[in-house]
């Protein structure tokens, strides 16, 4: 199993993360453990295991993972959880040993924040998995499963994914083909309202590429295919027109999008045609796009004035560029993390500190009740006024002696190897516990 | 007289056009808001520096060389606020501000002297003909800007270079439906410029029309301007030919304003360099 050997957390509770993802399993594996049918639910199951304080479940389709905090160093709980889950989905610890990952600490935090930030996605940067955590945290959060460390730590993975979004370019450049075309649409129509696309052929990718187009304002399309009948199929799909592949010419004449994929060996569109066309249509903008192989418009209408031209491998190079983009701005990403895991480590720290504290001040407390409710036998007949002073004096002593060991707890407590030290000393010294 | 306002405008104009270009590398949204208040806060510095005069003067401050280039710039500015407060062109600012920086410079290297108003200006009719006229360059500044920008933008996309300059600048059809605009603004003030002079001419000179060379190159402009917008009505003229045409129509319009004064004499030559 990969383990990891981040162990930095907190003393008495551990962040605990366990899970497969798109690229450590299968989907089949995913699948299981997804535990779709299970009852009682996962999240059910795994809090009522022994030591498991808080848990979450969350199931994607590209990854599953438990959450959980579990008292002391947390290997216990994670062994269990991990034997319960894998019960559950009637998978052998054996089969898919090498599939899981197991983090704790400081591994663990860092994992639930790049995932937030869809660092970890199959396309990095596509912003849904942040729904889809923020769904699965909602869940956990009815079932009363979570509790202060992972409310705290899915509200920072929360904040730290859109501090991310603005802070870095991560998400701003298209990574598919059909994203790229309507990109570049937008850089040559500027508003795609009311403007209006044919596609001749048909195709998964040409139809993505016109629904692209149609989600942002596109509002009329026109289907030109070799059959009649499958244009009209397809025009119905989209709400538009159909018309047959000798009509083109005039089409051509006052539409402003072309998404060409036929299967033709030939080209479909020549550049005369279109240079015929520019005149009728007020020689406005022409944008050609071209996914068909064999390409299916002459090369040559890149030569007209205002009309654009770009083919599958255009996009694709666009793509490219874009993905290398993206992949530069998630190493900008990867440092905001790196900050911020350190801060919460800091703030998990302070978990420990905050006991020992309140210890001290209620055993102080304690005290001077008990001595005030002996002493004040001896002194009947005090007025209010005295009464008062001798409240603020006794209670004063007790402020003034624990002022300076809080005030080291609150400053060195949380740090690493002294801190535990101090913190040890200070119990001990005043018989907290 | 130094007019310290002036200055104060130049000065502000110059840390705008800073700021829009820093946007322009880092992509950086606040700087381009900084700049924009910086160039508002310098328009309404220029705006003072022009009362100012107009009242040290007593007459309307676009008679010399400095006075004129000084109205220029600002009805630019003008121009470019109030775009930028309306239709917003991706980085415009950029590409405008640093000319509209240097128009001001060249200003401030002139005397700045007041003269007292040839007995021939000396009419209501200056500050109407004097103040469209320069308006409509101003505005056709602005189309001139647009164009170059679309010629740009052009390339990229035609060549397939789809990084830096065509991220930062806006859609085609957006600079080019803008820059219409703008002629078809700046042609009707040229017009009404060219007809109120033609009135007061004949008050002053006692004939409408005579040739004198502003006026000649004036209507050479004017007809560049409306062959331009004749081409987009009849035949659809737009895009990359349109932006070329701009660019021809505007230096005709540069010849206008400062070769005529420079090499040609005539009756206009009161604004001395």
């Amino acid at each position: 199993m990969q383990s990891s050997k981040g162990n930095r957390g907190s003393r008495t509770d551990q962040i605990l993360l366990i899970g497969v993802n798109h690229k450590t399993a299968p989907v089949e594996m995913r699948e299981k453990l997804a535990l779709k049918e299970c009852n009682p639910p996962p999240l059910e199951i795994f809090h009522s295991l022994p030591g498991c304080r808080e848990v979450m479940f969350l199931s994607t389709c590209n990854r599953v993972e438990v959450v959980a905090v579990g008292n002391g160093d947390g290997g216990e709980v994670s062994a269990s959880i991990l034997d319960a889950w894998l019960q559950k989905s009637g998978l052998n610890a054996g089969a898919c040993s090498q599939n899981l990952y197991i983090h704790r600490g400081e591994e663990a935090i860092r994992h639930v924040f790049r995932v937030a930030a869809s660092l970890d996605s199959m396309v990095v940067g596509e912003p849904q998995i942040l729904g889809q955590l923020k769904d699965a945290y909602r869940d956990a959060v009815e079932a009363k499963a979570t509790g202060s460390i992972l409310n705290r730590l899915l509200e920072k993975a929360f904040t730290i994914a859109k501090r991310i979004r603005t802070q870095t370019a991560i998400a701003s450049h298209a990574v598919s083909i059909s994203y790229a075309a309507v990109e570049l649409a937008k850089k040559i129509f500027g508003d795609l309202r009311g403007k209006s696309v044919m596609l001749i052929g048909a195709g998964e990718m040409a139809e993505l590429a016109a629904q692209h187009l149609m989600t942002n304002g596109v509002n009329r399309i026109v289907v030109a295919n070799r059959t009649l009948s499958r244009a009209v199929e397809l025009a119905k799909q989209f709400n538009g027109e159909a018309i047959s592949l000798e009509e083109v010419d005039q089409a051509l004449e006052d539409i402003d999008i072309v998404i060409s994929s036929t299967g033709a060996p030939d080209v479909v569109i020549t550049k005369e045609q279109v240079k015929r066309a520019m005149g009728p249509r007020y020689h406005r903008l022409l944008f050609f796009i071209d996914i068909a192989v064999p390409r299916d418009i002459d090369k040559g209408v890149e030569e007209v004035e205002n009309v654009y031209l770009y083919d599958i491998d255009d996009l694709k190079s666009v793509v490219e560029e874009n993905t290398a983009k993206r992949e530069r701005e998630a190493r900008k990403a990867e440092r905001i993390i790196d900050e911020e895991v350190i801060k919460f480590l800091s703030w998990m720290e302070t978990l420990d500190v905050v006991p020992v504290i309140q210890g001290l001040q209620a055993k102080g407390e304690e005290i001077r009740q008990k001595e005030m409710a002996r002493s004040l036998k001896a002194l009947k007949g005090l007025s209010d006024k005295e009464m008062k002073a001798v409240e603020t004096l006794t209670r004063s002593i007790v402020q003034k002696l624990l002022h300076d060991p809080v005030v080291t707890l609150k400053r060195e407590g949380s740090s690493k190897d002294e801190g535990r030290l101090l913190l040890d000393s200070a119990k001990r010294l005043f018989k907290l516990d | 007289m130094h007019n310290p306002l002036f200055f104060v405008t130049l000065f502000l104009y110059f840390a705008a056009t800073m700021g829009f270009i820093m946007h322009m590398v880092t992509l950086r949204k606040d700087a381009e808001k900084a700049a924009t208040w910086v160039l508002a806060g310098g328009f309404a510095v220029h705006t003072l520096s022009i009362a100012v005069r107009w009242w040290n003067a007593g007459h309307v401050p676009m008679v010399v060389m400095r006075e004129t280039l000084s109205f220029l710039a600002w009805a630019i500015i003008a121009g470019f606020l109030f775009l930028q407060f309306t239709a917003k062109i991706k980085s415009l600012g950029a590409f405008l501000t640093p000319l509209a920086t240097a128009i001001m410079g060249w200003a401030s290297s002139m005397s700045g002297e007041i003269r007292p108003l040839p007995p021939a200006l000396q009419s209501l009719w200056l500050p109407v003909h004097a103040a469209v006229c320069l308006m409509a360059y101003a505005i056709f500044f602005l189309s001139f800007v647009l164009s170059v920008m679309y010629l740009i933008q052009e390339r990229q996309i035609k060549k397939k270079r789809l990084r830096g300059m065509f991220q930062r600048l806006p859609s085609l059809e957006g600079l080019d439906f803008m820059g219409y605009r703008c002629i078809m603004t700046g042609f009707v003030l040229l017009t009404v410029g060219i007809f109120t002079g033609s009135v007061w001419a004949e008050q002053a000179w006692g004939s409408y029309w005579s040739w004198d060379p502003k006026e000649t190159w004036s209507l050479i402009t004017w007809f560049l301007y409306a062959a331009i917008l004749h081409q987009r009505f009849a035949v659809g003229w737009r895009g990359r030919r349109a932006a070329y045409l701009t660019i021809v129509a505007f230096s005709a319009l540069l010849f206008t304003f400062l070769g005529v004064n420079l090499l040609l004499p005539g009756a206009h030559s009161y604004a001395k360099f």
